[in-house]
């Protein structure tokens, strides 16, 4: 049978070693504001002013348009001129411009042939009547960079003739919901409550246990009448409060500096991260009793991060990761999170609708618990 | 009170307490002697339930382990080598934590804890951290925690290692007195002296029991005889004398060189003058303390 005095002992044990511990308590309050500050300032992957440079063949009024033209859409800007070819590209593998704009002396028939111009309809048949008017030469090593550029290919040439532009008619019609802006901040800041929790809680509970052993304590615990599911219990109940307040904290500050919406239910928002915090204590629990010192277990929480931050979905959709790494980011409990948490904040989904996600973390909790205990138990001989 | 028979413990390759049997009455200070390495803490783990023993069987205040072990934790107390109790928490905090392990409630609580604080003297440092505490403080401290509960049976596993003599003293007195109200206590040490206040004791020497009784007993049925010897060039005579069989031991203590000698040695004093050269060596045969004992039952050469 559990003991709630002997639970309550352990907690109230904890607090006041926490409360001595000024490193640890500083820790729970700054490593969630700092990181919120600077990654909800700093990812963006709606790129912009990407540093380019011309090669100006042309030097007439039209190439000058285009080159404003490009600058407009805000994606590149415009930094250096070079007379040639060569000296453009030896700038690029310097890495001072991302990529360069070339443009034909005979920019003008180009573009006067040019479908993008909208003077006439795009003539049918297999062989092009037309070529592109310029040609941009990109560094492509970061993806999304070259995506951004990329990007600029089908931009519309009408405004060359001081024309307004012609209202295409797109093949699809989209809408986007829940970030209608395009913010990349909306889907971070969330998504930093899983990443932040995972580090702050098996950082804190891997170290719990590891602790007690070096300082020699457990010797004289487990000559008590303490049960060790009883130790486990009394010693994440503390952070369970703290990994609340930390949520409360992103979450707060994420919607007075960027504006984040909360557009779920504070019911589901609670309980889903109380099942994501005791999974993630859980977690730091089994790492507790496998490492014997706490250089040990401060390795290993790092090993559980990287993947929590790296294939979790928060910097990387899910989706295009291959299945090996899919099966890999389902057994971490910050996959299902970010899921719910995303879900709950962004859509207003409820529990019944991410149950899959709710079933698996306390799934992992229990078991978790368990091995634990069984681990700890073992580990006295 | 405590039955083991036969109780083994082997780590690896390794043997860390072989084949020990043991009867330690209640009410009695029972002494493990042993140099470092000899057993005593896996057996003291192995009686307390928190080691399981490879082989052997052992019944603790009528309980026989494993399986009662947990039964066991509310009656015995256990008073770890290292000081295990929290650094960071004042000596009170420490102690209303035991407390509220072994489900002492409010008033019963801050009644035993005063108690404790006054027979420990620990009731100026109350409020003090135990990570700031000397040796001795710490010493009563953790011996305090270890007694909160009133164990029928206390273990205490080298308690006087980190203090000093005086320290040392003044603890085997509150030893005495708990021993006195009736409780039993397993000791283990590696000083002479503090064996000798034990009631009972076992030499233990590489996991196994070599000798045990009471202290006088073990003196008395020592199989040696001790003589003592003034005079100059002892180095050199030393190396002779233990060059035979018939000596068990030389060892120099300031001036005198202290040899024990087999009891089968008729006439021991004529037997060492046979055997040096220096006619005018002072040969005294002296009483037997327990380090003598020890080094007999041990068979270790005391070169010191």
């Amino acid at each position: 049978m559990l003991s709630l005095s002997r639970i309550m002992a352990i907690l109230y044990k904890e607090l006041l070693q926490l409360k001595r511990d000024k490193m640890t308590f500083g820790m729970v309050v700054m490593i969630p504001l700092v990181q919120l500050v600077l990654f909800g300032y700093a990812i963006n992957t709606n790129v912009r002013d990407i540093p380019v440079g011309v090669v100006d063949q042309a030097r007439n009024g039209l190439s000058a348009t285009l080159i404003d033209m490009v600058q407009a859409t805000q994606v590149v800007r415009v930094t250096q001129y070079y007379d040639d070819i060569e000296t453009a590209e030896a700038e690029i593998r310097a890495a001072r411009i991302s990529a360069v704009l070339i443009i034909p002396h005979d920019l003008a028939a180009r573009v006067a042939r040019s479908p993008a111009i909208g003077l006439e309809s795009p003539p049918t048949g297999d062989r092009p009547s037309a070529r592109p008017v310029a040609q941009w030469v990109v560094d492509g090593s970061d993806t999304v960079v070259a995506g951004a550029i990329k990007s600029l290919r089908a931009m519309p040439l009408t405004e060359v003739l001081r024309r307004p532009p012609n209202a295409q008619t797109p093949t699809f019609e989209t809408t986007l919901l829940y970030n209608p802006a395009q913010r990349t901040v909306v889907n971070i800041v969330p998504g930093l409550v899983a990443v932040i929790l995972t580090m702050t809680m098996v950082m804190f509970t891997s170290a719990a246990i590891v602790r007690e052993r070096e300082q020699g304590n457990l010797e004289m615990i487990i000559n008590t009448p303490v049960r060790s599911m009883e130790l486990m219990l009394g010693k994440i109940a503390p952070f369970l409060v703290i990994g609340l307040l930390q949520v409360a904290l992103i979450l707060g500050l994420g919607r007075l500096l960027f504006s984040i919406p909360f557009n779920g239910s504070l019911l589901t928002l609670t309980l889903a991260t109380i099942l994501f915090i005791v999974a993630s204590l859980t977690l730091g629990l089994v790492l507790s009793t496998i490492a014997r010192t706490q250089l040990q277990s401060m390795q290993m929480t790092i090993f559980i991060l990287l993947p929590s931050i790296l294939l979790s979905g928060f910097m990387f959709p899910y989706e295009g990761m291959p299945e090996v790494a899919q099966w890999i980011a389902e057994a971490l409990p910050a996959t299902h999170f970010m899921r719910m948490i995303r879900g709950v904040v962004l859509r207003d989904a409820s529990l019944l609708e991410m149950y899959r996600d709710a079933l698996w973390l306390t799934g992992f909790c229990i078991a978790g618990l368990g091995i634990a205990a069984l681990r700890f138990k073992k580990h006295l001989d | 009170m405590i039955q083991a028979k036969g109780l083994t413990r082997r780590f690896g390759d390794f043997t860390a307490v072989d084949q020990l049997d043991l009867n330690i009455e209640r009410a009695r200070i029972f002494g493990f002697l042993g140099p470092n390495g000899c057993g005593k803490t896996t057996a003291i783990r192995m009686l307390t339930g928190s080691l399981q023993a490879s082989e052997g069987s052992v019944s603790v205040l009528g309980t026989a382990l494993p399986g009662g072990a947990e039964a066991l934790r509310l009656k015995v107390g256990y008073m770890t080598q290292k000081f295990s109790l929290y650094e960071s928490l004042t000596v009170a905090e420490n102690l209303e934590f035991v407390a509220r392990i072994y489900a002492l409630k409010g008033s019963e609580r801050r009644v035993r804890l005063r108690e404790l604080l006054a027979t420990y003297g620990l009731e100026q440092k109350a409020k003090a951290l135990a990570g700031s505490l000397s040796g001795g403080q710490k010493q009563r401290l953790a011996l305090a925690a270890a007694v909160l509960h009133r164990p029928e049976l206390l273990f205490l596993d080298e308690p006087t290692s980190a203090v000093d003599p005086e320290n040392r003293r003044e603890f085997w007195e509150q030893l005495f007195d708990l021993c006195d109200q009736g409780t039993s206590i397993l000791v283990s040490t590696h000083y002479m002296d503090e064996a000798e206040r034990c009631h009972n004791i076992a030499i233990l020497k590489e996991g196994q029991k070599r000798a045990d009784g009471t202290p006088e007993a073990l003196m008395e049925a020592m199989d040696a005889c001790v003589l003592e010897l003034e005079c100059d060039g002892l180095r050199k005579i030393k190396e002779t004398l233990l060059g035979f069989d018939e000596v068990k031991s030389a060892a120099q203590l300031g001036t005198r060189l202290r040899v024990l000698i087999r009891r089968d040695v008729a006439d021991p004093e004529a037997w060492i003058r046979q055997h040096i050269s220096t006619p005018d060596a002072i040969i005294d045969r002296v009483r037997p303390s327990l380090e003598d004992v020890f080094v007999t039952s041990t068979g270790a050469r005391h070169d010191a």
